[in-house]
């Protein structure tokens, strides 16, 4: 049986499982997903209390929130961002290696939340190509896991044999 | 409140001062040319050791002298707080002022931000720079001609802007943030939109 | 402009600096980026380094500026609370109360006995919350995980608590002008009293990790310090000045909002050195404690707004549905903004990072005309240029967690 899924009977297929490329892949990919905080503001307590003992990251393999952008799959844009520091995000995302992904946790990071001002850009995905968004202010930590959950399902979906066979040609920007 | 001898000691000690009025606390006006040595003498003989803030009011592009700045200063002994204000005369574009930096190493960032925000250039201060905003931003936001939504600018790196064509953008206000006026009847003071730089009606500017 | 040369700073203009360095010497420009695992904001340090002592240290602020300033002239009184409580994010509620009671004082009002036992009560979990992240982080930074864990555990009660008064974990916007949004729920005080009879436990044991740990005494004890009339000439508040042997706390010295009923004692240090800087804040979590007993034991009934205050605060919902001239009132509130009269005035109240200050200054109407925040960690944070050089680089992680600043304040 061949699904996207990874199926296993043992009783029928007994120690060897037949799949597709992409579903293991992708099934390694989203269940360690490494994040890279960027947390600027008071989304980024949430965000530490998500990785905290009563709302546990870790159950999805998330904990280790590494800071060097090199090491990471996944940047979490957590807080307002203003114009001063959207050159910063935009360079540590670009450090970050392929495949990358981007959540935009919260009201100022999807969309300049409450602050209609001068200096926040309205939203990250001005700078970053964002994946998931996160509404709240700041989003519970069941939010942000759901989200991260969404992520998941996101990463499941992608044709990560192709792209991997094939150099993609990125869109930059 | 601080005593009646103590003000009027101070008030005698240093002629050019006016009491402007005390009710949270005493408020002094003092011109910007003995504002350096007044702020010393605080400092070292009425104990006002502490300088709590150092900020600047724009009183609006109609008035003569349109800025001045407030400084708040705090004695540990006579527990309570001393408000200064002094006008920056009548240059409205590039105001000046002199430095408090040398008596209160504490006003070195709050001349910084003042200078960011308002544009007062304080003559003498080691490092006049902006501290909020970036270096190269051309206006002063807290001024009163300023809109909230900001005005259009460039992004400050270059090779950012060329791959991702962003821009610093007036924020969508929709019609501008809605406020009432200050008096009038209630249908003339509804809250109405100040800032008209984006309705449906006005295109949002390019 | 006239004479004023602006230099550019951008990321790459520290290579720039490094070519002061001579030749086969060890100087060289490092930048601590805006984005650091020190998890205390967005602020970038600036550093000339030589081999690994600090010679110079320049902080960059404003990457979290938001122009709170700007907004403020554009909105009602009660439309600021939000923003006020994202000012210092780790105690929103005490920012609240700071700035009710900055527009009470310039309107005039006096609130009853119960909304300032409320608000002493917030006020103290506030400090709590605040100073157990502070010091959860502060181990963490000097390399301990599990006072993290620790403190974390505990703030989630407070969390908990929260959320049943106010609506909100921790972004509460719960005071408005002249009183609070909502009376306390029922039995909520027994659950606070409840916490803090466990609170003493979990403090214990981070202090059993911390206090006695020889490699976090060898991190912190002699790493920077600073003298008492330097904290003073730089504006420093709150811990970090009392950690330098100074007594200035405005819950004694100038006491709001019933302060004065409370009896408590305020730790003050001695050397003003890093180890300094974190006895007085654990120490500080104990006293909250106390404070918090007393003012459930002697809680006062009555109500939780000034019921005088026509025109500032909007009359109760049910009088509203039925009665015209409660209508119109709060109509009147909500559109044009409580009615405060001209006139300017400061206010500062004791947050857990220092003295933060409202300036405002009214023209008359609902929406002032000016209003500045003054910032305890903008104020802390001015220090480091004199603090970091002859320090080594490992140093600066423990400097910035002590000073114990929140850049959403500094920045505003």
């Amino acid at each position: 049986m061949i699904s996207n899924e990874i199926s296993y009977n043992s009783k029928i297929e007994g120690e060897l499982v037949v799949t597709k490329a992409d579903a293991v892949i992708n099934w390694i990919r989203r269940h360690s997903v490494w994040p890279m905080p960027m947390g600027l503001a008071c989304c980024a307590i949430e965000l530490m209390a998500s990785a905290a003992s009563r709302y546990d990251i870790s159950r999805f393999g998330m904990e280790v929130m590494r800071f060097s952008p090199r090491q990471s799959d996944c940047m979490i844009v957590a807080g307002t961002v203003t114009y001063k520091m959207a050159e910063v995000v935009r360079r540590i995302y670009d450090q970050m290696g392929d495949p990358k992904w981007v959540v935009a946790m919260g009201a100022c990071a999807s969309s300049g939340g409450m602050y209609r001002s001068y200096a926040v850009m309205q939203g990250v995905d001005n700078i970053v190509p964002v994946d998931v968004y996160v509404s709240g202010c700041p989003p519970r930590p069941e939010a942000l896991l759901d989200a991260m959950m969404k992520l998941q399902d996101k990463i499941g979906q992608e044709p990560s044999a192709k792209n991997l066979l094939n150099t993609p040609t990125r869109k930059i920007g | 409140m601080i005593d009646e001898d103590f003000i009027k000691e101070l008030l005698s000690k240093h002629a050019f001062l006016n009491l402007n009025h005390q009710t949270d606390y005493l408020t002094l006006d003092c011109p910007a040319e003995d504002i350096v040595e007044f702020a010393k003498c605080l400092r070292d003989e009425e104990t006002f050791d502490l300088l709590v803030d150092l900020t600047a009011i724009d009183h609006g592009t109609d008035a003569d002298e349109r800025f001045s700045v407030v400084l708040h200063l705090y004695s540990r002994i006579h527990r309570n707080y001393l408000r200064i204000h002094s006008s920056c005369g009548s240059e409205s574009e590039s105001p000046q002022f002199p430095s408090l930096s040398e008596i209160f190493p504490a006003a070195n960032w709050h001349e910084r931000e003042t200078y960011d925000m308002f544009g007062i250039i304080f003559t003498d201060h080691p490092n006049m720079k902006r501290i909020l905003m970036w270096d190269e931003y051309p206006y002063f936001p807290l001024r009163k001609e300023f809109p909230l939504a900001g005005i259009e600018t460039d992004l400050p790196a270059d090779d950012v802007v060329e791959v991702t064509q962003a821009e610093v953008e007036p924020a969508p206000m929709m019609g501008g943030p809605f406020v009432a006026a200050e008096q009038g009847f209630m249908s003339e003071s509804e809250p109405r939109a100040k800032d008209e730089s984006w309705t449906e009606k006005k295109e949002k500017p390019v | 402009m006239s004479s004023v040369t602006t230099k550019e700073i951008s990321i790459g203009d520290v290579g720039a600096r490094a070519a002061l360095a001579e030749e086969g010497s060890e100087r060289m420009a490092l930048n601590v980026g805006p984005s650091h695992p020190t998890t205390h904001g967005v602020l970038r340090l600036m550093m000339e380094l030589n081999g690994d002592l600090i010679e110079k240290c320049e902080p960059v602020l404003g990457y979290l500026h938001r122009g709170d300033e700007k907004i403020a002239e554009n909105m009602t009184y009660n439309q600021f609370v939000p923003y006020t409580d994202r000012l210092d994010y780790l105690a929103p509620l005490a920012n609240n109360v700071a700035y009710a009671l900055t527009v009470e004082n310039l309107a005039g009002v006096r609130v009853p006995e119960r909304c300032e036992a409320i608000r002493v009560i917030i006020c103290e979990m506030a400090r709590i919350s605040s100073h157990l992240l502070g010091m959860g982080v502060f181990g963490m930074d000097a390399g301990a995980w599990t006072p993290f864990m620790y403190t974390f555990t505990e703030r989630e009660k407070l969390y908990t608590l929260f959320e049943e008064l106010t609506g909100a974990r921790f972004t509460t916007s719960y005071t408005r002008i002249g009183g609070v949004a909502r009376d306390v729920p029922e039995g909520w005080l027994d659950r606070v009293l409840k916490f803090c009879e466990e609170l003493p436990k979990a403090t214990d044991e981070v202090e059993k990790l911390l206090t006695r740990n020889r490699i976090f005494i060898d991190r912190t004890e002699g790493i920077g310090e600073i003298s008492a009339s330097d904290a003073i000439a730089y504006g420093l508040t709150g811990p970090n000045l009392r950690a330098c042997g100074v007594d200035l706390d405005l819950r004694k010295d100038k006491p709001y909002s019933g302060y004065d009923k409370y009896d408590f004692d305020v730790p003050i240090g001695t050397r003003g050195d890093c180890y300094d800087r974190y006895l007085v804040r654990i120490e500080e979590v104990r006293q909250s404690l106390r404070i918090i007993k007393q003012a459930i034991a002697d809680f006062p009934g009555g109500a939780w707004y000034a019921e005088d205050a026509k025109k500032i605060f909007a009359p109760p919902k049910e009088k509203i549905l039925s009665s015209m001239e409660e209508l119109i009132q709060n109509f009147m509130i909500v559109t044009e903004g409580p009615q405060i009269p001209a006139g300017e005035t400061y206010f500062e109240a004791e947050n857990p990072k220092g003295a933060l200050g409202f300036y405002l200054v009214s023209k008359g109407g609902g929406v002032p005309y000016r209003l500045k925040i003054r910032a305890p960690s903008f104020c802390n944070l001015s220090i480091l240029e004199k603090l970091a050089p002859g320090h080594m680089l490992a140093d600066i992680t423990v400097i910035l967690g002590s000073l114990d600043f929140v850049m959403g304040e500094c920045d505003r």
